[in-house]
This record gives structure tokens, sequence and C-alpha cells, in this order.
């Protein structure tokens, strides 16, 4: 169970994430939504440990990744794969070094155990024969997928989504999120994904949270979302340009002009 | 005027931080220096990258400097009839400051414009954050082997910029100036000194570390997009071209002084 207990974040004099608490259990996977900007992979950066909270815990199988050094957090990151926005392949690599890259450099697994393994993680993504290509040579949606073996290829027990659909068209990002659900069927891993796409979320998701001023307003499964009466919640999944959020941003904007 | 004073507290502030960002990546590079595993292969490439092919533009400005130091000391040596006296004011000028310095100038520009547009890019499309989930520490597996790279080849282009302008020098004076080749080949080596070698390998050293943390600094601290690499990668010439400069000074002043390596 990851455990988030008060977590607090500032960049600057803009409180991103504001005394945020949330729960994410076991082999669940829990989709997180919420306007661009609004915080969404800076939290999920807090829980792989890229970022260092102001104040607060991330507490994961008991353990506070907050408090390890640098070693500790290493160790603990074998344990999470992650898809970027944007794949984010090493491009001086090829896609055989991308997809084994952990296993060359953290394990004792020969070279040709390690391709097998890449060929495994390459085909469970749906790609064949393109461990010599360079990240270059490839459509945005086939990095995607490539972003995601990598993200599989440790045997992860967390993996993190971030926009698993964002950049690629409609039918590749439906095939994406066919292949998150087919993946949690087979590994029966916990998964956070982070998204604005609401289709992906209502497909891959066990629970919704939505993420509004620095906190988590509502969780609840895909129907509960569907089906609730939460202005803010309602006005982001219907996407309505006129509702709570964006009457509170006008206000806001107006006070700040006024103030300047 | 109280923007003003907000504006220089910033600068200042700015200023602070950027010397305590690179001395904090100079002692941690230098701390995973030690960490094996060493990866030979990534070192061996970057020094190719560094070393090997900046050869050319080395060659060009340091036969060029001889040639231009040989013709204007030319100028005046001529008039006393101290023709020979060219070769070792070549062969010195070279060694103790416009080989380490100007290669060094050099490097930044070529190698340390390329580091940063490197580390910049994947700081900017998540390949920094990416190496970091993947367990693996971004200045071990980035930094390191530009560092000892660096470390070790400016020093060996220092060393061939030095020969090259010597040669620069040789022909202008044997060539243009009728001084004899034996008498040329006398008066570069008699006053030559291993002190004058050896403060040029150590301005050498000094030079690649500026040129290395610099680069990779602004490198891993660019903002995004296409405009944050560029203005990171300028930032990182000017600043290299500054701190080589400013070093060159008080590295000589130094042994000037300290050591009477004169």
């Amino acid at each position: 169970m990851i455990e988030i207990i008060n977590l607090c974040k500032s960049f600057g004099d803009h409180k991103v994430l504001d005394n945020l608490s949330f729960n994410i259990q076991t082999g669940e996977t829990t989709v997180i939504i919420g306007r661009s900007g609004c915080g969404k992979s800076v939290l999920l950066k807090h829980i792989v440990g890229l970022l260092r909270p102001d104040s607060g815990q991330v507490i994961i199988d008991g353990v506070d990744t907050t408090k390890l050094n640098e070693r500790g957090l290493n160790r603990f990151r074998m344990k999470f794969g992650m898809l970027f926005q944007s794949a984010a392949l090493f491009d001086s690599l090829t896609i055989g070094e991308n997809v084994g890259f952990a296993l060359y450099e953290h394990s004792n697994m020969s070279r040709r155990d390690i391709a097998k393994r890449v060929k495994e993680c390459l085909a469970m993504v749906g790609l064949h024969n393109i461990e010599r290509l360079k990240p270059a040579e490839l459509s945005g949606g086939m990095r995607k997928r490539v972003g995601l073996a990598r993200a599989v290829c440790v045997n992860p027990q967390i993996i993190l989504y971030d926009e698993p659909t964002t950049g690629v068209d409609p039918i590749m990002g439906d095939a994406v999120n066919e292949l998150i659900v087919s993946l949690h069927d087979k590994l029966k891993i916990t998964a956070i994904a982070v998204t604005h796409d609401m289709v992906s979320a209502y497909k891959i998701a066990d629970r919704i949270a939505m993420l509004y001023r620095g906190k988590i307003i509502f969780s609840g499964t895909p129907e509960e979302v569907k089906n609730t009466e939460d202005p803010i919640v309602h006005q982001f999944i219907t996407g309505a340009s006129v509702g709570p959020i964006t009457e509170t941003e006008t206000a806001e904007e107006a006070l700040r002009k006024r103030n300047i | 005027m109280k923007r003003q004073i907000t504006l220089i507290g910033n600068r200042f502030l700015n200023f602070v931080n950027y010397i305590g960002g690179t001395t904090m990546l100079f002692i941690r590079t230098v701390g995973w220096v030690a960490v094996p595993p060493i990866k030979k292969d990534h070192i061996l490439a970057q020094m190719k990258k560094i070393g090997v092919d900046s050869l050319p533009i080395v060659f060009l400005t340091s036969l060029f400097t001889g040639i231009v130091l040989a013709l204007q000391s030319a100028y005046q040596m001529q008039k006393l009839q101290a023709e020979m006296y060219i070769a070792s004011l070549v062969a010195l000028s070279m060694t103790r400051e416009l080989g380490p310095v100007l290669t060094a100038l050099v490097v930044a520009g070529r190698v340390g414009a390329s580091i940063t547009a490197e580390l910049g890019t994947m700081r900017v499309t998540e390949q920094i954050d990416a190496l970091e989930t993947l367990a693996t520490n971004p200045i071990k597996y980035l930094v390191v082997p530009r560092f000892l790279a660096l470390l070790l080849m400016l020093p060996v282009l220092t060393i061939y910029a030095d020969i090259i302008g010597i040669m620069g020098g040789y022909i202008v004076g044997v060539g243009r100036l009728g001084v004899s080749s034996a008498m040329y080949m006398r008066m570069t080596w008699e006053p030559l000194v291993y002190k004058d070698l050896f403060s040029g390998l150590i301005k050498a050293v000094c030079f690649a570390v500026i040129i290395c943390i610099v680069a990779c600094y602004e490198g891993m601290n660019a903002e995004a997009g296409a405009e944050g690499v560029g203005k990171s990668t300028t930032l990182a010439v000017v600043t290299s071209f500054i701190l080589i400069i400013t070093a060159d000074c008080l590295i000589t002043a130094i042994f000037y002084f300290a050591f009477q390596v004169r």
C-alpha cells in the first residue's frame, strides 16, 4: 500500500501540493485526474522520489521514502516502473539497450538472458525485431510502447503512468489503454496513472481520484465519478467551460490584477 | 529604488546559488568517480568525442597562433638582430600560457557547448528523470565519464597545442627569417624547463574541471523547451570563458609569487 500523508510542495510562491493525503491500495489501478498544471505529475514524481517534499511523508510498504538517502532510494526504485509523458527514451541508445537498461546496469544477468527478456517485454507491447533501431526512428505511439516495455522490464511491483495517452492518436491511445489493462491483468501490479483524458481514465481505472488546488477532493470508482454531484468533479469530467473551476480562476485572476 | 535593490539582491542570491550548485556538483562528481563500476566504454567514447575530434581545430588555432607570435615578435627582434630569440619566445609563451588557454577556450566552445546541449535536452525531455527512476545516478552515468575524459584529454590536447605552436614559429623563423634549423631548435629547448610545461599542465587540469562542471551544471539545470536549452548553452560557454581567463590569471599569479616559477 502507498500512503501519502500531509504532502506539501511549493515552487516559489506557488503552492502545488497543499497538505495532500491519499492512500493507494495494492493491486489497484488508481487514476489521478485534474487540470493541466495542477500538480499531477509533481505528485507522481514525489511517489517515485524524483522530488522531495517540503513536508509530509510518502510511505510505501511501511517505508517512508522521503527519509531515504540516495542509495536506499535507488534500491527502492527497482520496485518501480515509470512511463513518462514523452516516453523519455535515451536517444543515444538502441531500443534494445533502452528496454534492458536497468538490467544491464544493475543485474548480474548475462547479455543473452537480458536480450531474451528484452524480446519478451517488447512482444508484450506488440513490438518485434526493433531492438537495433534508435528511438528517433520510431513513431510517437511506438515510442510510448517501448517506454512501457522498459517500465515493465524489471518486473516492478508498482507502475506509474504519466499521461499515457497524451501525444498519440485516438486509436493508438486506445491501444495503449488496452495494453495497460492487459498488463495489469497479467502482472497484477499496483498502477498509478495521471491523466486528463477521461476516456482513458474510465477504461483503465479501478479508482479515480481528482486533484484540485493541491488536494485530493474526490476519490471513487469510475461509476461513482460518473454519477457524482460534486460540482467541481462534474465540471471536469463533462469538460464544461463554465462552472466552479473556471469561476474561481476568473475571480482569482481579477483579484491578482487589482493587487498589481 | 526598492525595485533596484530587489534586483541587486536577486542577482546576488542567484550568484551565491550558482557557486553553491557548481561546488556541490563538483564534490558529488569527485565522490562518484571512485564508486565502481567504472564504465571504460563510456569514458573511451567521451575521450574520442572530446579529445580526438578536437585535434583538427586545436591544430589550426595553435599553428596560426605560433605563426602570428613569431611574425609579431620578428617585427621588433629584427631591429635588434635578435631573430633567434623568437624561438625561445614562442616556446615559452606557448607552453606556459597560450597552449593551455587557447586549447581550453576552443574545447569550452566545442565540447562544453555540446555537453550542455546534450544534457539540457535530456533534462527537458525527462531522460534524466528516467535515468533516476531506473535506479541510475545521473552524475555517475552522465557527468563522471565526461569529467574523467576531459581531465585526461585536455592536458594531452595542451601538449599537442604546444608542439604545433612551436612548429608554427619554426615555419616563420626558419622559413622566412633565415634562422638555421639547428639554431631554432636549440633556442627552443634551451630556456624550456620542466616547470614551464608543468605549470601549463596544471592550468589544463583546472580548466578541464571548469569546462566540465559548468557545462554539466548548466545542462542539468536547463529550463524547459528549446529556448531553455539554448540559453543554458550560451551561459555555459560564456561562464566557462570568463572562469578560464580568471583562473588563468590567478594560477599564473600564484605560480609567480608563491612558487617563483619564472
